[in-house]
């Protein structure tokens, strides 16, 4: 192609492209710069146009709060473990509904329902079923006379960061289920077949053949689960708006925020947030050669 | 049976034990995928299941735990006749379809340049695009407030359609821009010749196949708006203005102690049923652009 047509492409390009470049300058690169100018201020929510320089001061207050740093364990601990969960979960389920046999097709279908419902309703429904004196899940277990009494799933606080981590394992592993199955359909059966025939016991075809195999497509949907569980929102806030044993960062920096009305801090905390999913993200791209496993 | 039968000829292993031993070994592990299919439909299924079956119980009723619908449709009938929450339902749908709608054309637009033209940012644009679409929404959130205040959005639906736009337009040019990719380049080789511009290519060419992409794609955005919590919260007030999942959200009972779980679980029921016929419906389209993004890309 000639470089006169390369360059008419290469505007072509960039129309294309204006849409999409004018909304992102809009609804996300200047509200970020924007949080990230606010975090070096002291302004107020109900007038942010007096303010004046406060240099490093939010950041510091940030991390001099007890509660900031509780949010960052809750945070860290609901993302590991039901991520964790949900990458095992997923394996399974994609394994056995990709089998043939009778009812897959309806389960792949049904697998889809608890991730399309929106979180809030969800959240509302698992709340309904586990609360302590109606709930049909402390009914079973009364009768099946493993507790005399009803248990209180979402006001005790113990229980709380457990029944939060159920409720987004039964919500999101349908998602770890979908893209791990792709994954597995991409794997010709050919494979299994020989290493069947030579007589390699099947735990054994799973951990040497399946698993590497799939390592593409774990890797992926781990990625995309552990960003979405780090910035968790409406899961805890509606189950437990002021139970500081599931405030998440990004309760922390919206209740800073809009609460308090601290445009200042809580643009500070927002800022302490983008830090935290950047360091995570760079880390697990880093440990799992996103990059390379795709091969691109 | 004669599915068993044609696997065990197909292998020729040596037979250390009997074909019987083998046969009844096959089927064991047939019913025991069988059970756990079950399990995990019930496990994805149940929560939704009783959620109807409360939503229809009338007041004591309520409390017990009778596995089967008591078909009373008095919460429905007062959600009906509730204008909040009629009000919040048509919000939901005006904000849903609007975003929907104009991200699947800035997208479509984005995923062309991105999906067929070849100019040396390519690459640095589909990663900008990607890391948009996985930066946490709050981070936006006190630039976005100032924004929305100073367009004079506060309060009002729209606001939400332009704010959704942030995780809706990446999301639908990351999938569009994958489906582009695999339509086979020779379709268009003869217009390109021809000389026939790139608008001309996408709208006569590409666009007429693009239906079931296209669908697929702004299924998934529509349940990405639908759903959407933190800046519904955040940026609308008054009941008049909510969306649906902010309406069940706030829903609290007269006092402390009462709960209304039966006009929330008809709630439930009320904006679930819609996404789920869709997601039956589609089931095969959205699992295509679910992974379209995520595999492949």
């Amino acid at each position: 192609m000639s470089a006169r047509l390369a360059r008419r492409d290469h505007r072509a390009a960039w129309l294309f492209l204006v849409p999409i470049i004018l909304v992102m300058l809009l609804v996300a690169l200047w509200p970020l710069a924007r949080t990230f100018f606010f975090a070096f201020t002291d302004a107020y929510l109900d007038n942010p146009s007096a303010y004046s320089m406060i240099g490093f001061d939010n950041f510091i207050e940030v991390i001099q709060d007890h509660n900031w740093w509780v949010a960052v364990k809750n945070t860290l601990v609901f993302t590991v473990i039901s991520v964790a969960i949900e990458t095992v979960l997923g394996i399974a389920i994609a394994l056995l509904v990709n089998e043939a046999i009778p009812g897959r097709g309806l389960a792949r279908a049904a697998i889809l329902v608890p991730w399309a419902i929106p979180v809030v309703v969800s959240t509302k429904i698992w709340e309904w079923m586990l609360n302590d004196q109606f709930g049909v899940i402390n009914k079973l277990l009364i009768e099946l006379g493993l507790v005399d009494h009803g248990i209180a799933w979402t006001a005790n606080s113990s229980l709380i960061m457990g029944t939060v981590i159920f409720v987004d394992v039964w919500m999101t592993t349908p998602f770890m289920v979908l893209l791990i199955l792709a994954g597995l359909q991409l794997i010709s059966p050919e494979i299994f077949e020989a290493a069947e025939v030579d007589g390699i016991p099947a735990w054994k075809r799973f951990w040497s053949i399946t698993l590497p195999m799939l390592r593409p497509a774990i890797g992926v949907a781990v990625l995309f689960r552990v960003l979405d569980a780090l910035r968790m929102f409406d899961l805890a806030y509606v189950m437990a708006a002021s139970n500081e044993n599931v405030m998440t960062v990004s309760i922390y920096a919206r209740d800073r925020l809009i609460s308090f009305q601290e445009l200042g801090v809580g643009s500070a905390a927002s800022t302490w947030v983008f830090l935290l999913v950047a360091l995570v993200a760079i880390i697990i791209i880093g440990v799992l050669r996103l990059d390379r496993a795709a091969g691109h | 049976m004669t599915d068993a039968t044609m696997q065990g000829s197909g292998i020729q292993r040596p037979q250390r034990k009997s074909s019987s031993y083998y046969r009844m070994r096959r089927r064991c592990v047939r019913g025991l995928q069988i059970v756990a299919l079950l399990f995990v439909l019930f496990y994805t299924l149940f929560p939704y299941y009783w959620a109807f079956v409360s939503s229809t119980k009338q007041g004591g009723a309520l409390y017990h735990s009778a596995l089967l619908p008591a078909f009373d449709f008095t919460y429905y009938r007062q959600l009906i006749d509730n204008p909040v929450f009629m009000r919040s339902l048509l919000n939901s749908v005006y904000v849903a379809t609007t975003t929907t709608f104009l991200s699947l054309i800035i997208g479509l637009s984005a995923a062309y340049a991105l999906g067929r033209i070849d100019f040396p940012q390519r690459r640095a644009m589909l990663m900008i695009v990607l890391m948009v679409s996985i930066f946490p929404q709050v981070v936006v959130l006190s630039g976005m407030f100032e924004l929305i205040n100073w367009l004079g959005l506060f309060n009002r639906p729209s606001a939400l359609v332009l704010t959704y736009l942030l995780s809706t337009v990446p999301f639908t040019t990351w999938i569009l821009t994958t489906f582009i990719r695999e339509f086979p380049r020779e379709l268009e080789e003869a217009a390109i010749i021809d000389g026939c511009s790139h608008f001309r290519i996408l709208m006569k060419i590409l666009l007429p196949l693009m239906g079931p992409s296209l669908a697929s794609t702004g299924i998934l955005a529509f349940i990405l708006a639908w759903n959407e919590f933190l800046f519904a919260l955040t940026f609308t007030l008054t009941d008049e203005n909510r969306t649906v999942p902010v309406a069940i959200g706030l829903i609290a009972g007269t006092s402390r102690f009462e709960y209304p779980f039966g006009q929330i679980m008809a709630a439930s029921v009320t904006v679930t049923l819609p996404l789920i016929i869709v997601v039956l419906l589609f089931q095969r389209r959205i699992v295509a652009g679910l992974t379209a993004g995520a595999v492949k890309g």
